[in-house]
């Protein structure tokens, strides 16, 4: 028997033909018709012309027939809802039927068919079904609860199907069980409400376990992915959870395995982490996700996305298992560009010297994003394992000897970072870097190559000249290229002064008047500027000591990590992105790992009370560059040499004169800045000093012609839409800017932004204390950054117990501790103590020791990171000396900066 | 190759996704041997009424074939003798349909150990690993309640019989037929299985023996006139075991051209296509060591392309053995008629994934 007949008929009147054997009092022609139909249907043909005939044969006795008209019906319901009417008839009777199987098939069609008129006629037969003596039919039933829901929750809520389907939930068949839980889930999912529908209590949970020992594979996902919400009220509950949880691991779906991974995975972060039981969690885990790399490819793939996920988060879990993640010749691409990823996270000193082995050997593969992969990660190595990296660089030379163009260029990349990363060590290798300077075609490797240049100019000895060959051809160049050129020029200049001012002149001209890339003519400018005014801080400033680059590189941002945690063997952990960046829709309430409560108090953290800003008063500053400052090259010193420049000095770009609209753009900055300070600081204090970004950006930002334009019409229509990110401590706008429009030409307003703290937009920035603004306006947007001083992060409920105090300064460890020196403090002890609890910084004891008095004091930000130090005053003396201690480290550098803009202020 | 495809709005559980699909392509190849363009078309009403049993709203539903073709079968039916959805879709047990007879009750048992290898062109042994699998075959009446016994360390351990030879499992999976529960507290694996053939567990161990077969090469390879490969093959375990129909596969450039072969035992083939030579061996006895010698012409004009070196592969099977040493115990078989069933137990060794790179 074949079907493959059906599609076949494609001759003029076979519609006419198909609606006369529809219509036929032969059973079988008619079954014979409706499959032609169907199978018209299946390749896209419209046949809803056909709808009534079709209908008409929905009352037969044979099920085949009856399934097929119900798949029509499914498809064309919603484009003749007044016809489909026709057919609730014999769906109602259906639900009746004496057989389950058509009972059931009534049933899951119905609520496939998305007319609003007949889910009114589909309530009473599901509630019927929901209550059937058939697990066939119950189970059905339950995921008709949520189809329904997606056509129209208001009706599900309101028929009280909800309390139907938690009641199924201590069913006594698993599958019904399991079915009711996977349509709860997706209801509270889509519900706006949440979870506030489904909230699963200790008892259903245990209910939830029995099942998962009993029913199919499939419904135990769903039961593990239910469970995966559900937060313990404690960490006994979590135990006795996961440990009814572990044998899933043993399950052969790679899919129970994962879901239970999950679980696992987010209950252990509720568990004492130096307990056994962790311990004993932690060997469970890694033979299950090796053996998930036994399975098929794409499978595999999600595995190994998921292991990049699970090993960020506890490396302890495979941190035997390198050899696992060595790649086979026949495995995919995308599996083989994975596993790269996990050997580079899992590389250490104890197996480096295999996994260098094996890298080498995949750099002399064939696949291109194979090898550079490989070559990157052996760069990688090098910066993770201060070991390996003589042997790691040795390596990479190895590699460039072979010429093979990308190798080259993926090593003179990497071997910049080992650069960074050990300086004055490796650069004996520049020579044979050099030779390879013409190959090189990819922006990020002639990027690396002039970085490498500009850094080591004082040993190498053309340098001017190689650049000066870069320079030739700087505006063909990638933005990338043109910036590191700059610097690199700059960098020769302050390095060598004679002979290269001519060049330094010509690429300061490039990017600043011959460029329209902002980041690129700002940084033109600011280093103009800097060699104009003080050459020996431009020294300071450009060569100064950079900081140590980090050993971990791409790392995922610990917040957006612990939510994909909470996303194991989703599209998410798959993506490594949160679901609202692809799910369309709306906005999903983020999950986030369960916190340790710490045996007192409550896990949760208390919300932040929102700093109100007072009114401002916005003082317009200039921000309009003097423009002799910007000009004037000639009287440059440059220590011993005293070379002077003799080009004539550029004038300034005419939009910057043009102060109709920058004053517009400033004050409005002005005002966005000072509504931060809660305390009656001036708005210059809060801007942070001199943050040059923030000075001027949005003139650098704005093409050149369409400014002028706004001259020119008076009274155009300025939209002004403004957007704020400080994610480190989670600040948003309270309210949009309000800004009456429309804005004549000259004329200035200022407005000021309310802002608050939301925990829920929390997430690290680097800089820590960045502020990101963007304002947009119906000309362009325009970006622009400043640095907020971290005490107006401090809440008023900074203040420590002292012996909390001291528990807390033992607790932390002597690396995190940073020690500074304030200078220029001229205020008594008490004056200090009392500005700096204005400013929410609390002095928890003082002590007076061999003349000198030494406060201790204590703060709170917002995002309950908890800051202790120590100042030492001498009286009389203008000098102190700071100590801060913080869990957090990062904190200790905008501590500082804090104590200094208190105490000068 | 035709791709299967699933797509979603939602941030999907993508893990069951992929399992999804690889089930339906199993149920269509049970109930039409073959998943290509024509039996797709020859089936489309079939495979309509499967897939509505299969997934319902997105959330797989019944996927076991055996029980799907009790009621969903590919002759029409008639209303009134229309079938019932089997009790077993629902059950707690959801593989295994009540009312099975048999008159003869027997079970069959294979214990397959695939061996997994990567070497590297040092010759070290980076990945030595073995992937064991029971398959069974289960002709028995009624619902029967099965235990199987194997020489498990840690159950040995657990019930004091520590020095005995036994098997450490580094990990264990299990058809959904077996209470992972009851495994997991005392190392029992009691199950009631599906009628026919399936798969009840897998396990993985890494084994620190010697590779069972060792393949040292000599690849010498003077551009534009010829490559010359010598092959060493080694049989590295006891002497009373044979590995049957070994065949060495060994890549060569895909623009040689007049092979010449010498082999010591078995004959070697060149394969245009694939680019490879295939040294097969029929019958190779443990502790014994085979050379094979290949020649090839290689063209003036060298091709532009460049070449990866993909490794040897080497595919056997040994009989009566397995490298990790695990042994069935036994099976011990209650149903409630009380018949007596005779489990029989085959073991065999075999190639899993085994790499040998080459320089």
């Amino acid at each position: 028997m074949s079907d493959s007949k059906y599609f076949t008929t494609t001759k003029k009147g076979e519609i006419y033909e198909l609606k006369a054997d529809l219509n036929s009092d032969k059973k079988e022609k008619k079954k014979e018709a409706v499959k032609k139909v169907i199978a018209s249907m299946t390749i896209g043909k419209d046949v809803s012309s056909l709808f009534p005939d079709v209908v008409n044969c929905m009352q037969t006795d044979n099920l085949e027939l009856k399934k097929l008209v119900y798949l029509y019906l499914m498809n064309y319901a919603k484009s003749q809802p007044d016809m489909a009417i026709m057919a609730v008839n014999t769906f109602v009777k259906d639900c009746d039927d004496t057989n389950p199987l058509i009972r059931a098939l009534a049933v899951r069609t119905m609520g496939c068919i998305r007319v609003d008129k007949i889910t009114e006629y589909l309530c009473e037969p599901l509630r019927k079904c929901l209550k059937d003596e058939d697990p066939y039919v119950q189970k059905t039933a339950a995921v008709c609860v949520a189809k329904l829901f997606d056509i129209n929750p208001q009706l599900v809520e309101d028929q009280g199907f909800i309390d139907q389907l938690k009641d199924l939930l201590t069913a006594s068949n698993p599958m019904v069980v399991a079915n009711a839980v996977a349509a709860l889930s997706e209801i509270s999912e889509a519900s706006p409400s949440g979870s506030a529908l489904f909230d699963l209590n200790s008892q259903t949970i245990n209910k939830l376990l029995t099942a998962l020992n009993e029913c199919t594979e499939w419904g135990q996902i769903f039961i593990l992915d239910s469970l995966a919400n559900f937060t313990p009220k404690d960490e006994k509950e979590a135990q006795s959870i996961c440990e009814r949880v572990t044998p899933r691991l043993a399950h052969a779906n790679a899919a129970v395995v994962l879901s239970a991974v999950k679980v696992l995975m987010k209950f252990m972060e509720m568990m004492n982490p130096t307990g056994d039981y962790i311990d004993t969690l932690v060997k469970k885990l890694s033979p299950p996700l090796v053996t998930l790399l036994s399975a098929e490819p794409e499978v595999q793939y999600v595995a190994l996305r998921n292991i990049n996920l699970i090993v960020q988060k506890r490396a302890d879990i495979l941190k035997h298992e390198m050899k696992v993640f060595f790649v086979k010749y026949n495995d995919p691409i995308y599996v083989k560009l994975e596993k790269l990823d996990i050997m580079i996270r899992l590389a250490s000193q104890g197996n480096i010297a295999q996994v260098l082995a094996e890298l080498k050997e995949y750099a002399t593969e064939v696949d291109v994003d194979f090898v550079r992969k490989s070559v990157r990660a052996i760069g990688r190595c090098a910066i993770k394992v201060e070991q390996s990296a003589e042997r790691c660089v040795s390596t990479l030379l190895d590699l460039i000897q072979t010429k093979v163009n990308y190798v080259v260029q993926e090593a003179i990349v990497v071997i910049k970072d080992i650069f960074r990363k050990y300086p004055n060590k490796y650069e004996s290798i520049i020579a044979t870097l050099c030779e390879n300077l013409d190959t090189l075609d990819e922006p990020e490797a002639r990027a690396s190559m002039i970085w490498i240049i500009g850094e080591y100019a004082e040993r190498i000895d053309n340098a001017d000249e190689l650049l000066e060959s870069f320079v030739e051809g700087f505006q063909d160049e990638n933005s990338q290229v043109q910036l590191q050129l700059l610097t690199a020029v700059v960098k020769l200049f302050l390095k060598r002064p004679q002979n290269t001012q001519e060049l330094v002149q010509s690429v300061l001209t490039l990017s600043t008047q011959n460029s329209d890339n902002p980041d690129l003519r700002d940084r033109g400018y600011i280093y103009w500027r800097l060699l104009s005014t003080d050459p020996a801080a431009a020294k300071n400033v450009v060569l100064a000591e950079k900081p140590l680059i980090s050993e971990e590189t791409d790392l995922i941002e610990p917040t957006l990590l612990d939510e994909l945690i909470c996303y194991i063997g989703s599209l998410a952990s798959v993506y490594h992105k949160p679901p609202s960046a692809f799910v369309e829709g709306r906005s999903n309430t983020r999950r986030a790992l369960p916190i340790r409560s710490a045996g007192s108090g409550s896990a949760s953290p208390e919300p932040s009370t929102p700093q109100k800003a007072p009114e401002t008063t916005v003082i317009p500053t200039t921000p309009a560059p003097e423009n002799d400052l910007l000009g004037d090259l000639l009287n440059l010193d440059l220590g011993p040499t005293n070379q002077q420049f003799m080009s004539p000095a550029p004038a300034a770009p005419p939009q910057q004169q043009d102060s109709s609209s920058f004053d517009l753009l400033g004050g409005g900055l002005d005002s966005l800045l000072d509504t931060q300070a809660p305390t009656q600081s001036s708005p210059a204090m809060v801007l942070g000093g001199p943050t040059p970004q923030a000075a001027h950006p949005p003139v650098a930002a704005a093409p050149p012609g369409s400014l002028g334009v706004l001259g020119d019409n008076l009274g155009l229509e300025l939209l002004l839409e403004n957007l704020l990110h400080q994610k480190s401590f989670g600040l948003v706008p309270m309210s949009p800017l309000n800004i009456s429009s429309p804005l004549n030409a000259n004329q200035q307003i200022d407005a000021s932004l309310q802002l608050v703290i939301s925990p829920t937009h929390m997430q690290r920035m680097d800089p820590l204390m960045n502020l990101q603004v963007a304002i947009k306006n119906n000309i362009d947007v325009f970006y622009f950054s400043a640095l907020i001083p971290m005490y107006l992060f401090c809440t008023p409920d900074g203040t420590m117990d002292k012996r909390y105090f001291l528990q807390s300064w033992k607790d932390i460890p002597s690396q995190n501790e940073a020690a500074f020196v304030l200078t220029n403090i001229n205020l008594t002890t008490d004056a200090i103590q009392e500005k700096l609890a204005k400013n929410n910084i609390f002095t928890v004891a003082k002590r007076h020791v061999e003349g000198q008095d030494m406060l201790y004091q204590s703060m709170k930000l917002v995002n309950n990171v908890e800051i202790l130090a120590e100042l030492k005053v001498q009286p009389g003396n203008p000098t102190l000396n700071l100590a801060i201690k913080s869990k957090v480290v990062d904190v200790a550098a905008s501590v500082h900066h804090s104590f200094l803009l208190i105490l000068h202020g | 190759m035709h791709p299967v495809v699933a797509t979603s709005k939602k941030n999907a559980n993508v893990a069951m996704v992929f399992s999804l699909l690889h089930k339906l392509v199993q149920v269509f190849m049970e109930y039409f041997r073959e998943l290509e363009e024509e039996s797709i078309r020859d089936n489309f009403v079939i495979i309509y009424e499967l897939l509505d049993e299969l997934v319902d709203f997105g959330y797989p539903q019944t996927t076991d074939g055996k029980i799907l073709q009790e009621y969903i079968t590919q002759e029409g039916q008639k209303l009134e003798v229309a079938p019932k959805p089997p009790p077993a879709i629902t059950n707690a047990v959801s593989w295994r349909s009540e009312g099975v007879k048999y008159r003869k009750n027997e079970v069959f048992l294979d214990v397959i150990e695939s061996v997994n290898l990567l070497v590297n062109t040092n010759g070290n042994v980076l990945r030595s690993e073995i992937v064991g699998a029971i398959k069974m075959r289960v002709f028995l009446s009624g619902m029967p309640e099965l235990r199987l016994g194997l020489n498990d360390k840690i159950l040995f351990e657990n019930t004091g019989r520590g020095k005995s030879k036994s098997v450490e499992l580094e990990d264990v999976k299990f058809h959904q037929c077996v209470r992972l529960s009851r495994f997991e507290n005392d190392r029992t694996i009691s199950f009631i299985p599906p009628d026919g053939e399936f798969e009840l567990m897998s396990y993985r161990l890494n084994t620190h023996v010697k590779p069972l077969i060792w393949i040292e090469s000599v690849i010498e390879k003077h551009s534009h006139s010829r490559v010359e490969y010598m092959i060493k093959a080694k049989s590295q375990f006891k002497r009373r075991s044979t590995a049957n129909n070994v065949e060495i596969i060994i890549s060569v450039p895909s623009d040689v051209d007049s092979p010449k072969f010498k082999t010591t035992v078995g004959y070697a083939k060149y394969m245009p296509q694939e680019n490879h030579v295939i040294w097969t061996i029929k019958s190779f006895p443990g502790g014994k060591e085979y050379l094979m010698r290949a020649h090839f012409n290689l063209p003036s004009v060298e091709a532009e392309e460049q070449e990866g070196k993909p490794p040897i592969a080497v595919k056997f099977e040994i009989p009566y053995f397995t490298t990790s040493g695990i042994q069935v115990r036994y099976l011990k078989i209650i149903e409630k008629s009380g018949y007596q069933a005779l489990p029989w137990v085959r073991y065999i060794t075999q190639n899993g994934d085994y790499q040998i790179r080459v320089l």
